[in-house]
């Protein structure tokens, strides 16, 4: 109870020291939104100024500090200044989107790796493990931007697929069966994309997880005991392997929200990066660091999660 | 050892070449040649439209049909490729200015072994110009995030206490955001159009200060075990001063750390600066950036029909690969000296 309680002040404390470290970067940018529109011969000071105060930046920054973190308690994230309602409102709605590709990508990610991994690990030194190092190291190497830019090259090259966006126009006509059949459509090609890119390190760490428990005694003598096949792998194998694993799950979980925004950007995927972009580009500093601040919360709960479970599973832990 | 050399020595070629961008490279990356757009690679020919053979390597002048979309060679005269001739004048290194290419081809003639871009801008220039950005930044901001990790991490390491607390928590509030994020929020503080110059310093100083919390953990952990080793308690008593311990003892054992963390960061960084660039968010036009190069393949048209537009991502990969391959080669030799 006490290593709970603990883990989840840790992860509030950093949850607060994070949001005093992106507040602090709101800060660091003053009022940049309003000065590009004091440029603007048509906007009036007096107007850019009664704007300036009813966002609230002629406070002090502890009062607006107060308030932000009320409005990210409220799951608002403050108000953002381009599209003038809250960031939350704007944030929940992408995050949706990128959700509904990232947590199937994901779930078929460790469906996949888990065992492939064992596998490769049980027959290492095959040719069939040399292909996969291989193939894994060239794909380690290949940024996001270029597994996307390719596969998006493919379909426009064969038109299987459509390129860009969600659903095609004029989908809201359609009956629910054939609006997921163009969602289904839509989705493939990002999805791909997530995978190749998700894939290939979680083989990679399954692999040398399980190879450091074969090569454990307690594996060993399992071995020499005559223990063998589908047993030695599940009772002996995979206990002695978990643990880092499960801190990778939780490192997963962070990913749900960060790992495809590139790719969602290329692939023109509304999901939270192309909003990201956006609202970088139109300097809208409140979206960014609501989205940071989400996309940490993720990271942090599963972290906590990852902990839980460690302390759950293993005894060395609770000692 | 042979393996090793080898990737030393690719390593070591690919940043002569990236470096030496302006001697390389035939032309000057910024300067256009509209009625040349998107024009495909020059081919480099040794036996001429009549099959006769040339010692000398040439190439044809490309002309464009009335279109201007499809290019043909006009065979009538021949342009041969010259080694170390005088061209557009360059700056190699801040004060060093040049008009010497290694290669290059007489005036009407153009060799553009790369193509050309929408502009008509020789692509290999621009993609070693645009690789000189992109690993200068990687590598300058590298230096950034080991100087400052490693200085907050031997502070923490070696005055415990209240100071090791403060650093440990906000090196905790760094690796807290994921990465990207972290990247995108503190851009986000920062004006958006800035000018070459300090569009570049500040991708530097942004992945300096994204950077630094990893490394700072590890010199911590190292520092904190070497203050109990026994020579550095010797030192103690022999009445030396902590400074001079600190030199002499404790921060030469982090150096094994610090360059396993570089050859990590490097590539992780090349990859940050070419992904802010190819958001529009880096480095920006005229200059060249492989991010911003790769920012043209956004255009349907320009990805589907000019294949030669993945020039930079070629670049980019092998940059990578080659430090992957050398990160693998510290691991084998950790384990090796290890067993």
């Amino acid at each position: 109870m006490r290593f709970v309680l603990g883990r989840l002040g840790h992860s509030v404390l950093v949850l607060v020291l994070v949001s005093v470290l992106t507040f602090a970067l709101i800060e660091l940018s003053p009022g940049q939104f309003f000065d590009d529109l004091k440029v603007d011969a048509q906007i009036g000071s007096t107007t850019v100024e009664t704007l300036r105060q009813q966002s609230g930046l002629n406070e002090t920054p502890l009062t607006r500090y107060l308030a932000w973190t009320q409005s990210v308690a409220r799951g608002d994230f403050g108000v953002s200044l381009a599209h003038r309602v809250p960031v939350g409102s704007l944030l929940w709605e992408r995050a949706r989107n990128t959700l509904l590709l990232t947590i199937p990508a994901t779930l078929v990610c460790w469906l996949v790796a888990l065992p492939l991994g064992l596998w490769l690990a049980r027959h290492r030194g095959r040719w069939t493990d040399r292909i996969f190092t291989t193939a894994s190291s060239t794909l380690v190497s290949l940024p996001d931007i270029l597994v996307a830019l390719l596969l998006l090259l493919v379909a426009l090259r064969t038109g299987l697929f459509p390129t860009g966006g969600m659903l095609s126009p004029g989908a809201d006509t359609l009956d629910a069966m054939a609006r997921l059949r163009d969602l289904v459509n839509h989705a493939f090609l990002p999805f791909c994309a997530l995978i190749l890119v998700l894939l290939p390190p979680v083989i990679r760490h399954v692999r040398a997880s399980a190879i450091e428990a074969i090569d454990a005694p307690a594996v060993r003598a399992a071995r020499g005991h005559g223990i063998n096949g589908w047993h030695l792998t599940t009772r002996y194998i995979l206990p002695l392997s978990a643990n880092p694993l499960i801190s990778l799950a939780g490192l997963s979980c962070a990913a749900l929200v960060s790992g495809s925004v590139l790719i969602e950007v290329v692939m023109s995927w509304p999901g939270l990066g192309p909003l990201l972009v956006e609202s970088l580009l139109a300097k809208d500093v409140h979206v960014v660091l609501g989205a940071s601040m989400l996309a940490t919360m993720f990271l942090v709960t599963g972290n906590l999660l990852a902990d839980l479970t460690l302390y759950a599973v293993d005894p060395r832990v609770r000692s | 050892m042979t393996r090793a050399k080898a990737i030393i020595g690719a390593l070591v070629g690919l940043h002569a070449l990236i470096l030496l961008a302006g001697f390389a490279s035939p032309y000057d990356p910024t300067t256009q040649t509209r009625t040349m757009p998107f024009a495909p690679p020059a081919r480099v020919h040794v036996f001429d439209a009549d099959g006769r053979f040339h010692v000398t390597p040439f190439v044809y002048a490309l002309v464009s049909d009335a279109s201007g979309a499809i290019y043909s060679e006009d065979t009538s005269a021949r342009f041969p490729v010259r080694l170390l001739t005088h061209g557009a004048p360059y700056t190699l290194f801040p004060g060093v200015t040049s008009d010497i290419h290694f290669f290059g081809v007489d005036a009407p003639g153009r060799i553009a072994l790369f193509g050309t871009d929408g502009y008509g801008r020789d692509v290999f220039s621009r993609v070693l110009y645009g690789a000189r950005v992109s690993v200068t930044a990687g590598l300058l901001a590298t230096l950034c995030a080991l100087l400052v990790g490693t200085a907050l991490g031997t502070l923490a390491g070696f005055c415990d206490g209240i100071v090791d607390r403060i650093v440990m928590r906000a090196a905790d509030v760094f690796m807290a955001v994921p990465w990207l994020y972290l990247l995108f929020a503190v851009r986000a503080a920062l004006p958006l159009h800035l000018d070459t110059r300090a569009a570049f310093l500040m991708l530097v100083a942004v992945l300096g200060i994204v950077g630094w919390a990893r490394p700072s953990r590890l010199v911590r952990g190292i520092v904190l075990s070497a203050k109990e080793r026994a020579y550095v308690q010797a030192a103690e008593g022999f009445g030396a001063p902590p400074l001079y311990i600190l030199r002499r003892h404790v921060v030469p054992q982090t150096y094994g750390v610090i360059l396993t963390q570089a050859g990590l960061l490097i590539p992780q960084f090349i990859l940050a600066e070419v992904t802010l660039s190819f958001l529009g968010l880096g480095v920006g036009e005229p200059e060249a950036s492989l991010g911003s190069m790769l920012g043209t393949l956004q255009q349907y048209h320009v990805l589907a029909s000019y294949w030669w537009m993945f020039a930079p991502a070629v670049a980019l990969v092998t940059v990578a690969t080659a430090y992957h391959a050398l990160t693998s080669l510290g691991h084998e030799h950790a384990r090796l000296v290890a067993s």
